[in-house]
């Protein structure tokens, strides 16, 4: 989006505008939408914060314990696991994502004949749900599925093993279908990003000389900086949220192996109803977004101020 | 040469574009083949018969009618609330001088990029404590809470970039601020509005984690949270499951469909700006 603003033309306008901002039609406009997300978003925002401080079974009153569930995290193996297992799924499915999405974006980016149809198919999944698109793996996977029947056909049935229940490969069956669905929703980020760069770049590059990699490395990528740091900060929020896929194929099992610190929330808080101790782990989540959330806001705040 | 590569070009994205649709249409396939069949020959075969009664079985017996009524109980006014409130609020903040209008709209913003995981559990709390647990309205209000941020950020980029003369002109003809945002902004902030609306729709409809967190009934679940229910109702019955999985899909594929170059601009209007 062009970011030129109308600024030329507020001096005659200004103390009307002034004038009009008094208006409680106006007050109303920006503090109904404000207090729906306050009572919504803000305030459980905080509660969630004081509840990390309590042991809370969700029918007593929680009470106070101070930091006991931020020490018992500490000495947590289930918990140590799942931010393991967070860990690699921000490296491989937001690594791969990014990879991959850029990849064929590169690839598909020139008006070609059958373009449309192969950036239609890269993009189908995206609106998919994650549990639609779990389901679709499950089939994949099931024993004597298509995994299965592939593997035996190139004679590979050595290989063949419960994909899903064996905690080796159940994290990484998780993030397979995962991947799936959000390389082509990276490609299309990055071929909007593609189509804002000016073709004059590029052909000046190429009269300098400069052969393909040095255009994509000198031109390409510095002028993608933009989106590089959407799409970056994308990535890490959604990877920090995944939960619906992993619920949707293992729940986090067989024996953890697979669970993230989104399940391990999930689970905590409604299925052990430990109302304290899951809100203490859904607080190690926001302290790792914090960073990331911290950047997209400077960013925006940049964006307004210009 | 050229040939060579316009051939490699096409042969790779034949292969990968099958690798993309493939599991969809094989689900698709599965949904109409019977059970007898895949008992016999497994998910991994090729069908050997054809039968639309999954569809029947999911739509009737797997509750999967009464839960697309659902999802689009909590869906349609979703869309409607949050963008209609993110657009008062986007109207405001970006033509007016409001003080702290900075602010605001980034606080709102920060609202969204929270993970959801710090709010799960004061808003179950918080919708037991208002008698809407449990209710298509808890869900409803969470869904237009939480989007609402990032609505509101994204149409006040592209209000705010709107000429400042049409609102001026609007004003000199008498026009009020309700008048001007109804008549003036609204329409001009359609293609934003066409393109959040078909992502929202999507997000929303394929929601599983606010849903199984402020609902608990099975006859108030939407669409995507009851065909993990279908899955353990029907174990082994992979074609009644497949067949949910597709009546699961249509409507954000139709969508989709529908407003396709609204969605991909969507997509991109976060990532340009």
């Amino acid at each position: 989006m062009t970011a030129t603003i109308s600024t030329t033309s507020v001096t005659p306008t200004r103390r009307r505008r002034r004038s009009a901002r008094l208006s409680p039609l106006l007050v109303a406009f920006v503090l109904v939408p404000f207090a729906v997300e306050s009572v919504w978003v803000f305030w459980p925002a905080i509660q969630g914060f004081w509840f990390s401080l309590t042991r809370w079974d969700g029918m007593t009153p929680p009470t106070f314990v101070g930091t006991d569930n931020y020490v018992e995290l500490a000495g947590d193996a289930t918990f140590r696991g799942a931010l393991v297992n967070t860990v690699i799924w921000l490296v491989l499915f937001g690594g791969l994502s990014v990879l991959g999405g850029f990849g064929m974006a590169l690839v598909l980016q020139k008006e070609r004949r059958f373009v449309g149809f192969y950036r239609a198919a890269l993009f189908t999944p995206v609106v998919f749900s994650l549990v639609v698109t779990a389901l679709v793996w499950r089939v994949f996977y099931q024993p004597d599925g298509i995994a299965d029947t592939l593997l035996r056909a190139v004679g590979l049935e050595q290989l063949i093993r419960p994909w899903l229940a064996d905690p080796q490969t159940a994290l990484y069956a998780v993030i397979l279908p995962a991947l799936w669905r959000q390389i082509g929703y990276v490609m299309v980020l990055f071929l909007a990003g593609l189509k804002a760069i000016d073709p004059a770049l590029h052909e000046a590059a190429r009269v300098d000389g400069a052969n393909s990699w040095q255009r994509l490395r000198h031109v390409t990528i510095p002028q993608l900086k933009g989106v590089n740091a959407v799409v970056l900060s994308v990535i890490v929020i959604d990877s920090l949220r995944s939960f619906d896929i992993v619920w949707s194929l293992t729940k986090g099992g067989p024996y953890h192996s697979s669970e993230l610190l989104s399940t391990y929330m999930y689970s905590t808080a409604f299925q052990s109803l430990r109302l304290g101790y899951a809100s203490a782990i859904a607080v190690v989540i926001f302290v790792l977004a914090l960073a990331v959330i911290l950047g997209y806001l400077v960013r925006a705040f940049r964006e307004e101020a210009s | 040469m050229n040939k060579l590569r316009t051939g490699a070009f096409h042969t790779g994205m034949i292969l990968l574009s099958l690798l993309w649709l493939g599991p969809v249409l094989w689900v698709v396939v599965m949904s109409t083949r019977s059970f007898d069949d895949i008992a016999a020959h497994g998910v991994g075969s090729l069908p050997r018969s054809f039968t639309l009664d999954t569809y029947r079985q999911a739509w009737t017996d797997g509750g999967e009618l009464r839960a697309l009524i659902n999802s689009m109980l909590v869906t349609v006014p979703s869309v409607a609330l949050s963008l209609g409130l993110a657009a008062t609020a986007a109207f405001a903040l970006s033509r007016f001088r409001i003080p702290g209008r900075r602010t605001i709209l980034l606080l709102m913003l920060a609202g969204n990029l929270l993970p959801p995981q710090i709010l799960l559990i004061p808003v179950a709390k918080f919708s037991e404590l208002t008698g809407l647990y449990d209710t298509l309205w808890a869900l409803i209000a969470v869904q237009v809470g939480f989007g609402l941020g990032f609505y509101t950020f994204v149409l006040h980029g592209f209000m705010r970039d709107l000429p400042g003369e049409i609102q001026e002109a609007a004003t000199i003809d008498g026009a009020g601020t309700a008048q001007i945002f109804t008549k003036v902004m609204l329409p001009l902030t359609r293609p934003a509005l066409a393109a959040l609306g078909a992502l929202s729709f999507t997000w929303i409809f394929n929601d599983l984690l606010w849903a199984i967190t402020v609902l608990r009934t099975d006859d108030n679940m939407p669409v995507t949270p009851a065909l993990l229910a279908l899955q353990g109702q029907f174990v082994s019955s992979w074609n009644v499951i497949a067949a949910g999985t597709v009546i699961a899909a249509v409507p954000t594929v139709a969508v989709f469909l529908r407003f396709q170059r609204h969605f991909v601009s969507g997509l991109a209007l976060g990532a340009v700006k």
